[in-house]
């Protein structure tokens, strides 16, 4: 590859992709698909093998549902319990257009507000069904036993959240990942007691296994032995999550990769949309260059509290010395209709313009307030800690500030990434028999998810979309029994042992910390908040140098047959190095902005996101073509019938 | 941002299976900043090993935020280090003072086998769930969320007790490695609330049984769980546990 292939535009549409949505007006499209895809029968389902990969609420709730079913599944995740699974940290809350606070909710505005939100860059059918089952998912989870807040009279409660006009939140304070998880996590370990799902943790899958074209087996390292093992089955669940530790720094925990998708997309699953990626607005700001992770503070902090800034550049007062006429609420300002509720991309832009305008405070400049005195003075202290006490308490002890007093100091951070493997209305990715659910897919979202969304696409997906379409695949292909000792499982194993050892005897000195350290930083600099495209052209090449220096510099003591954790980082980092160019070619092709991807060539007099629907209205599905090889665009068209793509407002 | 720089002494338990021989190695580490988080140190720790060829220590952690559990270690002869409520990821090194020699060692106990160095395998609290600590609900019947209502006090109680990340610091910490807090909190969780009510009795019964047979010692009540739980869960579970298990064998 040389520097034509870095900038050289994507070539012509290779082909356009069929998302097999089903025919039928929208708000009958699942309805009429579930009652119409074949069964497999009760006393077949435990003939086939489900290997699902990940333990989140995706992976979770799918393996502990096919589980219910009957099916053998194999369960397979990273950490040593699939209680610690990273939906664990989420901590607002989950929509539902259950419209229980009579405030004018329904599935089509949900619906509405997601695509919307998504900034027309989503597939309407898909998100029809997300706000459809988004009902059942709460009627799941407190049949499981989450502890949702509640009112006085034994409802559930609910909050507002960004990019909503209506309160369909629900949440177990600050808690609501952790507790959503754990309901999940109690369904799928009352499984493993029942025998239908075995648990294999503290494994992490590096290849994909295709047979006759079809997904039938994955290669996984198990983290403590080294051991590659090798497991053979007649689909394969993809729920690894999302990309956002290409950033190195990231709300994301530190096993947090994309090795699993990035492998599937080697193997011929079409990636999409990579550049569509979320920075979360109201994190704590990074202090020092040694730290290892950003912490989120909950959006739902932005209910209560008020975003400020100085009005006037480089005051260096303290927060309580700048009088109320001297500060500038600049959401209020600028979108008096959603004020602090803002959705999260326009948020953190609004964040960054303040900040690049030199309105930025903490030592760094790189921060904004969020002040909670009004809503102290409004609800008092009790209230404003029974609403938000456990997050206080965490910026507590990161900043040693106390919030009751002091305003918190925000900036963005990477959190989420909406785009991933390609799939259809199915979840099936372009290769038949692997399905991804949850943030390893890229559907419902668009170009920006809205805040407490993430729950409920992950639940959707395990607990009642893939139990429907996962049958229909099986139903209408029936499998042959296949084992391991297929020669393509051989193979598989061979390259991934080969990729091991390239990387145990580079020889260097660099620990592999300090590597990803710098491939984030680039990221985070040219295809982070705002790109262009002198900055992704740039981007590329650094990455392709830094590719460089890590196979001469990389050291990693220690071998394979053991648990090694800096050669498991080792294999991400590389993994990361080939998968952060598709992300900077990706944001190089869009040449407009939309949600999280925004471009500054593309922008409105006012500095909003600037699309542009007549050349951009599809998803980018990109397909491996081979190591140093130009990446094949095809595309899906988007149409929407039912909201009209226009200019977002939130004014 | 502080310029500050701290360095200590450390003490960390190095092992390099179940069953090999383990010891303390003493470190110095340098350049430490206050900001830091007790993992971002070891991290710290393990650059500096690595750039000296050296096998770095390991450990588990993975949201470092406070929420997953994973992390655990003992400081200096108390699980998860010397501030309260607090996991190991989010203590900060400004809680130390510079020079000071810090102990690092392992959650110890009969039930939680050591992996490698830090590392152990605390799989038994995962098979004291699968006794009971769940309700049998399959996906698709569940009525409507507001079917039932609750009260919220009980809401709150049972919000406190599902508050556990499941760490195994109330193990490591208890004289008799004993996991009634642990599993007291998931018992008293599904007991205030009434869709946990119709498995109450065979929940705590199998999951009393399943942390015997784990090889957890009994409660004596030294109450050292609770104070060490990064997530104040209280020993009152513990209590109501008592109380249900009685229940169910009178029943």
């Amino acid at each position: 590859m040389n520097q034509t292939y870095l900038n050289a535009p994507p070539e012509e549409t290779a082909r356009i992709l069929d998302a097999r949505i089903p025919p039928g007006p929208l708000e009958r499209k699942w309805t009429d698909h579930r009652g119409h895809v074949p069964l497999v029968s009760p006393a077949n389902k435990r003939k086939h093998t489900i290997l699902v990969v990940g333990t989140g609420l995706a992976g979770g709730a799918a393996a502990a549902s096919l589980g219910e079913l009957g099916y053998r599944v194999l369960n397979f995740c990273i950490q040593d319990s699939p209680r610690r699974a990273h939906s664990v940290a989420a901590q607002g809350g989950i929509n539902a257009s259950k419209n229980y606070q009579n405030d004018g909710d329904s599935d089509f505005r949900l619906f509405y507000d997601t695509v919307k939100g998504g900034d027309f860059r989503a597939r309407e059918a898909n998100v029809y069904r997300l706000a459809e089952l988004s009902g059942a998912i709460i009627d799941q989870c407190v049949a499981q036993g989450v502890p949702f807040a509640r009112e006085y009279g034994g409802t559930l409660a609910n909050r507002s959240f960004g990019g909503a006009q209506v309160s369909r939140t629900f949440y177990a304070r600050g808690q609501t990942g952790q507790q959503l998880l754990l309901g999940a996590y109690g369904s799928l370990m009352r499984q493993v007691a029942a025998g239908t799902v075995t648990m294999l943790a503290r494994r992490e899958m590096l290849d994909l296994v295709v047979v006759d074209g079809r997904a039938r087996g994955i290669v996984v390292r198990n983290l403590v032995s080294g051991e590659l093992e090798t497991y053979a089955g007649d689909a394969v669940l993809l729920a690894t999550g999302g990309y956002s530790t290409v950033f190195y720094l990231s709300t994301n925990a530190v096993n947090c990769n994309n090795s699993a998708a990035w492998r599937c997309h080697k193997r011929g699953a079409f990636f999409a949309n990579p550049c569509f990626t979320q920075i979360h607005p109201t994190c704590i700001p990074q202090e020092a260059e040694t730290q290892s992770k950003l912490t989120l503070m909950s959006e739902s902090l932005r209910n209560d509290g008020r975003v400020w800034v100085p009005a006037t550049p480089d005051d260096r007062r303290t927060p309580s010395e700048i009088p109320d006429p001297e500060r500038d609420y600049y959401l209020e300002r600028i979108y008096p209709a959603f004020g602090n509720l803002v959705p999260r991309d326009i948020a953190s832009r609004a964040a960054k313009r303040m900040c690049d305008e030199g309105k930025g405070v903490g030592s760094t400049g790189r921060a904004v307030y969020l002040d909670f005195q009004a809503a102290l003075e409004r609800l008092g202290r009790p209230v404003i800690a029974e609403r938000y006490g456990n997050l206080f308490h965490m910026y507590e002890e990161i900043t040693a500030e106390d919030p009751y007093s002091v305003p918190m100091r925000i900036y963005p951070a990477p959190h989420y990434t909406m785009g991933g493997l390609w799939v259809d209305y199915n979840l099936m990715t372009t290769i038949p028999g692997l399905f991804a659910l949850g943030e390893a897919n890229f559907s419902d979202h668009g170009a920006n998810r809205l805040g407490a969304s993430a729950l409920m696409q992950g639940l959707a997906d395990g607990y009642f979309v893939i139990p429907y379409t996962l049958g229909a695949y099986l139903a209408e292909w029936r499998p042959q029994a296949i084992s391991t000792d297929h020669e393509a499982f051989g193979q598989a194993v061979t390259e991934v042992r080969q990729g091991i050892q390239r990387l145990l005897e580079v020889g260097g000195k660099e620990p592999v910390r300090d590597l990803w350290r710098r491939l984030g930083h680039i990221c985070w600099e040219r295809v982070g908040m705002s790109r262009e495209a002198a900055g992704l052209s740039a981007a590329l090449e650094e990455i392709r140098d830094l590719r460089k220096a890590f196979w001469q510099e990389l050291g990693i003591p220690g071998g394979q047959q053991e648990l090694n954790r800096s050669l498991e980082m080792a294999i991400r980092v590389a993994d990361y190095l080939e998968f952060a160019e598709l992300l900077a070619m990706d944001a190089l092709h869009r040449e407009e902005s939309c949600g999280g991807h925004f471009r500054e060539e593309f922008r409105t007099p006012e500095g909003e996101a600037l699309r542009d629907d007549e050349r951009f209205s599809y998803v980018a599905a990109w397909e491996y073509t081979g190591d140093l090889q130009r990446p094949r665009l095809h595309k899906e068209h988007l149409t929407f019938e039912h909201v009209q793509p226009g200019q977002r407002s939130y004014k | 941002m502080s310029t500050q720089s701290m360095s200590f002494n450390l003490r960390v338990w190095r092992q390099d299976g179940p069953q090999a021989p383990g010891r303390l190695v003493d470190y110095k580490v340098v350049d430490i900043s206050p900001e830091m988080s007790f993992l971002e140190m070891l991290d710290e720790l393990n650059v500096q090993l690595t750039r000296r060829g050296e096998r770095p220590v390991e450990f588990d952690s993975d949201c470092r935020e406070g929420i997953c559990g994973m992390c655990g270690l003992v400081i200096t002869g108390v699980a998860h280090g010397p501030l309260p409520a607090t996991t190991t990821c989010t203590l900060r090194m400004r809680h130390f003072q510079d020079g000071q020699t810090i102990e690092v060692e392992p959650f110890r106990a009969a039930a939680f086998p050591i992996v490698r160095d830090l590392v152990v395998d605390r799989s038994a609290l995962d098979r004291i769930v699968q006794a009971g600590g769940f309700v049998s609900q399959n996906a698709g019947s569940a009525p409507d969320g507001n079917a039932v209502p609750v009260p919220k006090d009980d809401a709150e109680n049972a919000m406190d007790a599902a508050a556990c990340i499941g760490c195994g610091a109330c193990v490591a910490a208890c004289p008799n490695a004993s996991a009634f807090l642990f599993t007291s909190a998931k018992v008293s969780q599904l007991a205030y609330l009434p869709q946990g009510r119709p498995e109450a009795r065979r929940r705590v019964a199998g999951m009393v049984r399943q942390m015997d047979l784990e090889g957890f010692g009994n409660c004596t009540n030294h109450g050292e769980c609770e104070a060490v739980c990064p997530k104040e869960v209280s020993i009152q579970h513990i209590a109501r546990m008592r109380k249900e298990y009685w229940k169910a064998l009178l029943g």
